[in-house]
């Protein structure tokens, strides 16, 4: 038996944003149950998109997770460590203007506004499977550039190994960076081949929408075959560099969370299984697959790596 | 203060608001596609079962020391009810991991068990109450005896902190919360510390 999401939830059972948005506090409140019963009833929802999109290496059962989820339930800890705290901190967050600075072992590099770092390439839709290392996993209908364009563009120098990436340092608008979880600004890296691979994307954007706050905006990457950690988010920095770079997780708990973070049912995580998945909105879990699904495509970059060794 | 008329049933009911909310909650997530638990709604439910077992547990605790502080004797009678309240959503949260969570998947169990010391530490955590809910019965405390009923109650402080080292196990990076309870919990173990030095001191002199 499968108990799925209908295909088609009324308006009437969906919970209103304001108060979905707020439930941590009202759940506080000792009138938690009654406003949850009242919720139910509550008033329509704004029309949500539709995805669109070219399917890469979807399953036959995948379909993809729907804009309220893909928009209200994702790890951004630089707006808060729960899941539904970067939807509600991050709706003022100034995205415009947004410059990117390109530096390290390349021969071209520079300061460039957003508009102008984008524009010589074509906008792409694709939808992808993401998985996130805590065991969950959406399908994510997100619109970018390939990474390879920009990096092509930077010229990058023989030597240049890896490609480092800095989120913006803001505690004044990303709150979470007042708190010490992670080593802020979050930084994340590809190794170069990585980085140029056809899947990887520099997304601007999901569900045909410019990308959300929350969802990493106004410009993040996207690793289909890796955890979702390593999309780092709202990036202001991107460097060349001979050695690998550090990264946020890994700095953090570096015997949990690996350079490579590659999705991998074999090698689980010391505090949980990654054998198996849950699909935001689908009952029973599911097994996940190596390279999260995209094994043709990327195995051979690992050809002869220790992949419990290289986590 | 004397005891308010209707306490003792105000206090259950109150204590089954969370318990109703997790069990409708859920239920309609699942069943009906809602999103009263947001959209990973057995994920949610489990810690929110959880957080609230740690709840309870600081309640029950704190209900000796509210009552020695305010002469509220009448209180030390609803210590019970909390604690039992604690081990049911204790109960909650794990069949909620094992039914709904892994779903029964063998493979997860033994690995969880083996493999992940914050599983084992909570499951531990949870069958320590067990004895304690099992003698919670007056007619208990006469049949083992008021000083071996005591003894054998101590270990919801060991139930306690192992609840606690579980909750900060589990978290990945923001122990925030676990803290908050390490704090009551603290709070509430050093009042008792001094009262018993308290005391001792008193015999001797």
């Amino acid at each position: 038996m499968i108990i799925g999401r209908p295909k088609d939830v009324k308006s009437s059972e969906i919970t209103p944003e304001s108060l979905y948005l707020n439930r941590r506090e009202w759940l506080a409140a000792a009138g938690g149950a009654a406003a949850a019963l009242s919720a139910v009833g509550g008033s329509a929802f704004a029309q949500d998109p539709q995805p669109i999109g070219k399917p890469f290496g979807l399953q036959p059962d995948d379909k993809p997770t729907p804009w309220q989820d893909v928009t209200t339930y994702n790890n951004f800890y630089e707006f808060g460590t729960d899941k539904s705290d970067p939807a509600q901190n991050a709706r003022n967050f100034k995205t415009s203007p947004w410059t990117i600075t390109v530096d390290g072992l390349a021969g071209k590099p520079g300061k460039f506004l957003l508009e102008d770092f984008i524009k010589p390439s074509t906008v792409e839709d694709r939808i992808y499977r993401h998985r996130c290392v805590e065991a969950w996993s959406m399908v994510v209908p997100w619109r970018g550039i390939p990474l390879a364009d920009v990096i092509k563009r930077a010229e990058p120098m023989a030597n240049a190994k890896y490609v480092a990436f800095k989120t913006l340092m803001d505690p004044k608008q990303m709150p979470g960076q007042q708190l010490g979880v992670l080593d802020w600004p979050y930084t994340e890296g590809l190794r170069m081949d990585e980085a140029l691979h056809p899947l990887t994307l520099l997304a601007t954007g999901v569900y045909g929408r410019p990308m959300p706050n929350q969802n990493g905006a106004p410009i993040r990457v996207v690793v289909p075959w890796k955890y979702g950690f390593k999309g780092i988010k709202s990036i202001v920095r991107m460097t060349f560099v001979e050695k690998q770079p550090k990264t946020a997780w890994n700095v953090s708990a570096p015997q949990e969370y690996g350079f490579y973070s590659n999705v991998n049912p074999a090698v689980d995580h010391p505090r949980w299984s990654q054998a198996k998945e849950r699909r935001i909105g689908v009952f029973l879990r599911r097994p996940t697959l190596p390279f999260n699904g995209y094994a043709d495509q990327v195995a051979a970059l690992y050809a002869g790596m220790d992949l419990k060794k290289f986590y | 203060m004397r005891e308010p008329r209707g306490f003792g049933a105000a206090l259950i009911l109150a204590s089954l608001i969370p318990a109703t909310y997790a069990v409708y909650g859920l239920a309609s997530d699942i069943l009906r596609g809602t999103r009263v638990f947001g959209s990973n709604p057995i994920k949610e439910a489990e810690h929110f079962l959880g957080e609230w077992t740690l709840r309870f547990l600081v309640l029950t605790l704190a209900i000796t020391p509210v009552r020695q502080l305010f002469k509220w004797n009448w209180l030390a009678r609803h210590r019970r009810t909390l604690g039992l309240f604690s081990f049911a959503y204790g109960l909650m949260h794990w069949l909620v991991y094992i039914l709904l969570d892994i779903q029964l998947d063998p493979s997860d169990m033994v690995a969880d068990i083996i493999k992940r010391p914050y599983i084992l530490v909570g499951s531990l955590s949870l069958l320590l109450m067990l004895p304690l809910a099992l003698t919670s019965r007056k007619a208990m405390i006469a049949r083992l005896g008021g000083k071996n009923w005591n003894r054998l109650h101590k270990l919801v402080y060991v139930s306690a902190v192992l609840g606690v080292i579980h909750f900060w196990m589990s978290v990945k990076a923001d122990i925030g919360e676990p803290l908050i309870f390490a704090g009551c919990f603290a709070v509430l173990f050093a009042h008792r510390l001094w009262k018993w030095r308290a005391a001792r001191a008193a015999a001797a002199a």
